[in-house]
């Protein structure tokens, strides 16, 4: 089958697709988006979050025909993504999405292979200074869920990350740094106001 | 043909943070990891690549009474069904130590999961679904499962004509391999105990669970060789498995480090390295292989489960008298790591204290249970659950507080080891316990609040369980002993490749090495000691590949040691070249040339009194100075085979920790409130990774003492639980908050003075928390994980 759908504010169409493949393995392995990782297929670990239409879900789950005519987030595209919602008239960046604002935006395309002088999101940047990036398979899913955990709630206090954060396993870091980057956006977003 | 897409070409250290050692530079890749960019192994792809996928046996142990291939093959989109029959060459088996492992199942299966038959297909599922098209008849034969199964008059042989190294000495060839150690004179020194203590423990199989899955891709080459896009421990071992079975010298098999989801000794062994070089060869097309995660579980050895049988003696004044232990490894099908996690248990089955009479015995068995190797810790793990389970018995006996009769005990620089070897670098086992005990106590009932009772924060959690009824606070602490680097007369060293030139003015420096970095952050550390020993900015590091000689394995806390000493080593060589180089062209015109110390720093040669006699770029102008040399720690021997005497170990690394939990009784739900570490790290050459490996380590010992458990059924030692959903590992809101006191206490053998630190934290931290469920539920407890019903009664 051909399914049609937005990803990071681009069409794309995807031929020949089987009817049991997943979103996961359409960005993957179809669209050249390996971003979105592949560490369970079984919905457990969060490694493939991705926005659907705005909301957080693991693409393994995703039947690829389910997501016909709609927008999908990756973490390819969370950079631009955040700028165009503090550019949209949001100064927090924590004002939420509208779908046809999801729908109008498009990413910038990078081909870097050193990721020198590539523009971040907040909470990537923060990931970073953190230390919060160890092996790295659980951070793209991990980023796409803090970056809407903090676009819901830009306040959060240590439960709520923790709550927030649970469907993301992470097998390396303890999470200490992980919860250090969700604050330190959270900082430094709110310096930002 | 083309390169894949996803080929690591180069990694530069980015902008900001260009720190020397000693700094908490950031990572080179991690641009690359926040924006989904680097690539791992399961991310590699190549135009007209086909799909690799194992067929694995339903059951433990069998003969295989035939396997038919055809339907398989003849399903469109299948390209290739390889079995035993289809190998190559005349080797068939591969192995870490002991070449047991068939990369095929040949007449036999010995453990549930065993590769059986390899299928290629155009798309993954067509693959899946050729392969469950092979028909394979078993005759099932009895399953070992335990040493009483394994070690019976009439047991069957999991191995049937062993020629391995170890069976001289084994009492059984269901036994792997067995090291005792006897030291003093156990029954005198049992005269002088005023009690005695005795405890039979288990520790449970416990999953490495890395993130990535195993996968990589294979590409055929014009010359008939292969060349392996892989996510690994360790190149060049691999390397030396692979070829002999695909039949092909070592140099037509190019091997390249794809991005690493993590390991943790799970990839120590070959996984579907050889699976996919065999479809590439037989097929002439790119072959991806991808596991999924309930692959994955039969995909990678385990931690060895463990029964461990202990006694211990002391005076009433609280000094310990002597020690007897027994350690009963379950190694599984094949042996992988098993000899040298048996040495190490044996070897550390002391823990760090001083008892001058033991009679130690450590053994690994042959089973069909699945096959357990390498994980973080390595043997010591196991040991230290039980050693400081003993600890606490032995304080409680005596009615001393349990840090302070460790702390009566502790080793110290100087002590003697139960091998004889002694300790000849600072162990601060007493100061630890007194730091992490000086911590100040997390708040009780943290879970208040104005409005009521945060259940996030209780036993349960969410699933809203109690608001704090049944809930009992305990506090318990541990402290543990691991070895850093390979161990027992293994020659491990490790090379480096640096290069300085000049480029658009300014000079750089690459790196190359072997190393797999897989997670750990080797490459920050290795661009900091190019940056202090060459006193450049900019630091390239090269790809890690099988073009420049052997790095060891990213295993037993070694990296840092070992390459991060043969990159130190190679910065100096290439430094005394260049100042060659500037004596040749400038030494005329300043005597400090030929007289003083000179540096290399902030890009220029510097005399030690900080005088700049030229730029590092007129020096080299368009000259590039390159080294390749291996370098090595210092030498160790093996453990004698009856006594177990001999200097094995390079260096010890020693961690301890508080463990702060809050258990509901009633239901028998634990919540680690805190969870605090104390670590000697000799000298933390990137702080912030220091503090991020031992966080790490520390929940991995938190997932085995409450939820992480392989089950394999002992009846037919099938695998239970091969998933996330029914394997835990712990989430955020099962991890407390870590708090790390870090000391730095140089071990003068060592580059910098540094110690390995990434295993330590991992053994301690399992004991803490056990010892904190005791405290606060007063009940024994002598197995781990710690499953509700063993607090509830209703196991």
């Amino acid at each position: 089958m051909r399914v049609n759908f937005t990803v990071n504010g681009r069409p794309q169409e995807a031929d020949d697709v089987w009817e049991g493949e997943s979103l996961l393995y359409v960005l993957r392995e179809r669209l050249g988006l390996p971003g979105s990782k592949n560490a369970c297929e079984q919905g457990e670990c969060g490694s493939c979050t991705v926005r659907l239409d705005g909301v957080p879900v693991c693409s393994c789950l995703v039947a690829a025909g389910q997501v016909e005519g709609r927008d999908v987030v990756t973490v390819e595209g969370l950079a631009d993504y955040a700028k165009q919602r503090t550019e949209g008239g949001c100064a927090t960046g924590a004002c939420g999405t509208s779908l046809d604002a999801a729908q109008q935006w498009q990413a910038k395309g990078t081909d870097s292979q050193t990721g020198e002088g590539t523009e971040l999101s907040p909470i990537q940047q923060a990931f970073i200074d953190a230390g919060a990036v160890q092996c790295g398979f659980c951070t793209p899913g991990l980023l796409v869920a803090a970056d809407e955990l903090l676009e819901r709630n830009p306040n959060p206090t240590d439960a709520d990350i923790r709550e927030g954060l649970s469907g993301n396993l992470c097998r390396c870091t303890g999470y200490e740094k992980i919860m250090d980057a969700v604050r330190l956006a959270a900082a430094r977003q709110g310096e930002a106001v | 043909m083309a390169s894949p897409s996803g080929t690591p070409t180069k990694i530069t250290q980015g902008a900001p943070a260009k720190g020397g050692i000693g700094e908490s530079t950031l990572r080179p890749d991690g641009t690359l990891k926040v924006t989904g960019e680097f690539a791992y192994s399961s991310d590699m792809w190549h135009e007209d690549m086909l799909w690799g996928q194992i067929l694995r046996s339903t059951v433990a142990h069998a003969e295989i009474v035939s396997i038919d291939t055809a339907e398989a093959l003849a399903t469109p989109g299948v390209y290739a069904v390889m079995t035993y029959d289809d190998l190559p060459a005349e080797v068939k088996h591969y192995g870490l130590e002991i070449r047991d492992t068939p990369v095929l199942a040949h007449g036999k299966v010995r453990h549930h999961g065993e590769p059986v038959a390899i299928v290629a297909a155009d798309h993954p599922e067509t693959a899946r679904r050729a392969a469950a098209k092979i028909k394979v008849e078993y005759r099932e034969l009895p399953v070992i499962t335990d040493e009483a199964s394994a070690l019976a008059p009439d047991a069957v042989l999991v191995h049937e004509n062993r020629d391995d190294h170890h069976i001289g000495h084994v009492p059984h060839p269901n036994i792997v391999h067995r090291q005792p150690i006897v030291r003093g004179n156990v029954e005198e020194a049992r005269e002088r105990a005023d009690v005695i203590v005795e405890g039979e423990y288990t520790f449970g199989m416990q999953d490495q669970a890395f993130l990535g899955p195993e996968s990589g891709l294979a590409v055929p080459e014009e010359d008939g060789g292969v060349h392996l896009y892989i996510a690994t421990q360790w190149l060049h071992s691999d390397l030396r498995q692979i070829a002999p079975v695909l039949g092909l010298p070592e140099d037509k098999v190019r091997m390249t480090l794809a991005g690493v989801g993590g390991a943790f000794g799970g990839r120590e062994d070959l996984s579907m390295q050889i699976h996919a070089c065999l479809l590439a060869l037989r097929t002439g097309k790119p072959v991806k292989i991808v596991y999924n995660r309930f692959e994955s579980f039969f995909g990678h050895v385990h931690r060895h489960p463990a029964k461990l049988y202990y006694e211990h003696g002391a005076t009433k004044d609280g000094k310990l008298t002597h020690m007897k232990c027994r350690i009963v490894l379950d190694g599984g099908a094949y042996a992988s790591a098993s000899p040298a996690v048996v040495g190490n248990a044996s070897s550390l089955s002391v823990g760090p204290y001083v008892i001058d009479d033991v009679d130690i015995e450590a053994i690994a068995l042959y089973t069909n249970n699945p096959p357990c190797g390498a994980m973080r810790g390595f043997g010591a793990v196991q040991a230290c659950f039980a050693y400081e389970a003993q600890m606490d018995k032995l304080a409680k006996r005596l009615g001393m507080d349990p840090v302070e009769f460790r702390q009566l005990n502790a080793m110290e620089q100087g002590t003697i080891m139960p091998t004889g070897q002694p300790v000849d670098s600072p162990a601060p086992v007493a100061e630890l316990l007194r730091r992490v005990k000086a911590m100040p106590m997390p708040p009780e009932r943290q879970w208040e609040s104005s409005e009521g009772a945060d259940v996030r924060q209780l036993p349960g959690g969410l699933s809203n369980t109690t608001h704090g009824e049944g809930v009992v606070r305990g506090v318990g602490y541990a402290v543990g002993i691991k070895n850093v680097g390979f161990s027992e007369g293994f020659d491990d060293y490790s090379t480096a490749k640096v290069r300085v030139e000049v480029v658009g003015g300014e000079p750089v420096a690459t790196v190359h090495t072997a190393m797999a970095e897989v997670g750990q952050g080797g490459i920050t550390v290795h661009a900091q000691i190019a940056r202090t020993e060459l006193g450049v900015q900019q630091v390239t590091i090269h790809p890690a590949d099988t073009q420049v000689g052997s790095a060891g394995s990213t295993s037993a806390s070694r990296q840092t040691y070992v390459t991060g000493g043969a990159v130190k080593n190679a910065c100096e060589l290439v430094r005394e070249k260049v100042l060659e180089i500037g004596r040749r062209k400038f030494g005329s015109y300043h005597p400090a040339w030929a007289t003083a110390e000179l540096l290399l720093e902030g890009g220029k040669v510097v005399t030690d009194g900080g005088e700049v006699l030229a730029d590092l770029a007129d020096v080299l102008e368009d000259e590039a100075v390159e080294v390749e040399e291996e370098w090595r720690h210092r030498p160790t021997e093996p453990f004698d085979l009856r006594t177990g005497q001999g200097n094995g170990h390079v260096q010890y690394s020693f961690a301890a920790h508080r463990a702060v939990v809050e258990v509901d009784t009633e239901l028998g739900l634990v919540k680690v409130v805190e969870l605090a570490c104390a670590q000697d790290v000799g000298k933390a050459l990137n702080p912030l990774s220091v503090v991020g490996q031992i966080q790490g380590g520390t929940t991995q010992g938190l997932g085995v003492a409450v939820m992480e458990e392989i089950i394999v059924d002992p009846k037919t030692a099938k695998v239970k639980n091969p998933s996330f959903t029914d394997y835990l590992i712990p989430t955020i809101l099962d991890t407390p908050s870590i708090p790390v006191d870090v000391l730095e206490l140089a071990d003068e053998h060592a580059p910098y003075g540094l110690r390995g630190i990434g295993e330590a934290p991992t053994l301690s931290s399992t004991p803490a928390v056990l010892a904190a469920i005791r405290n606060a539920t007063g009940l024994e407890l002598d197995r781990t994980p710690v499953r509700p019903e063993h607090l509830t009664g209703t196991a």
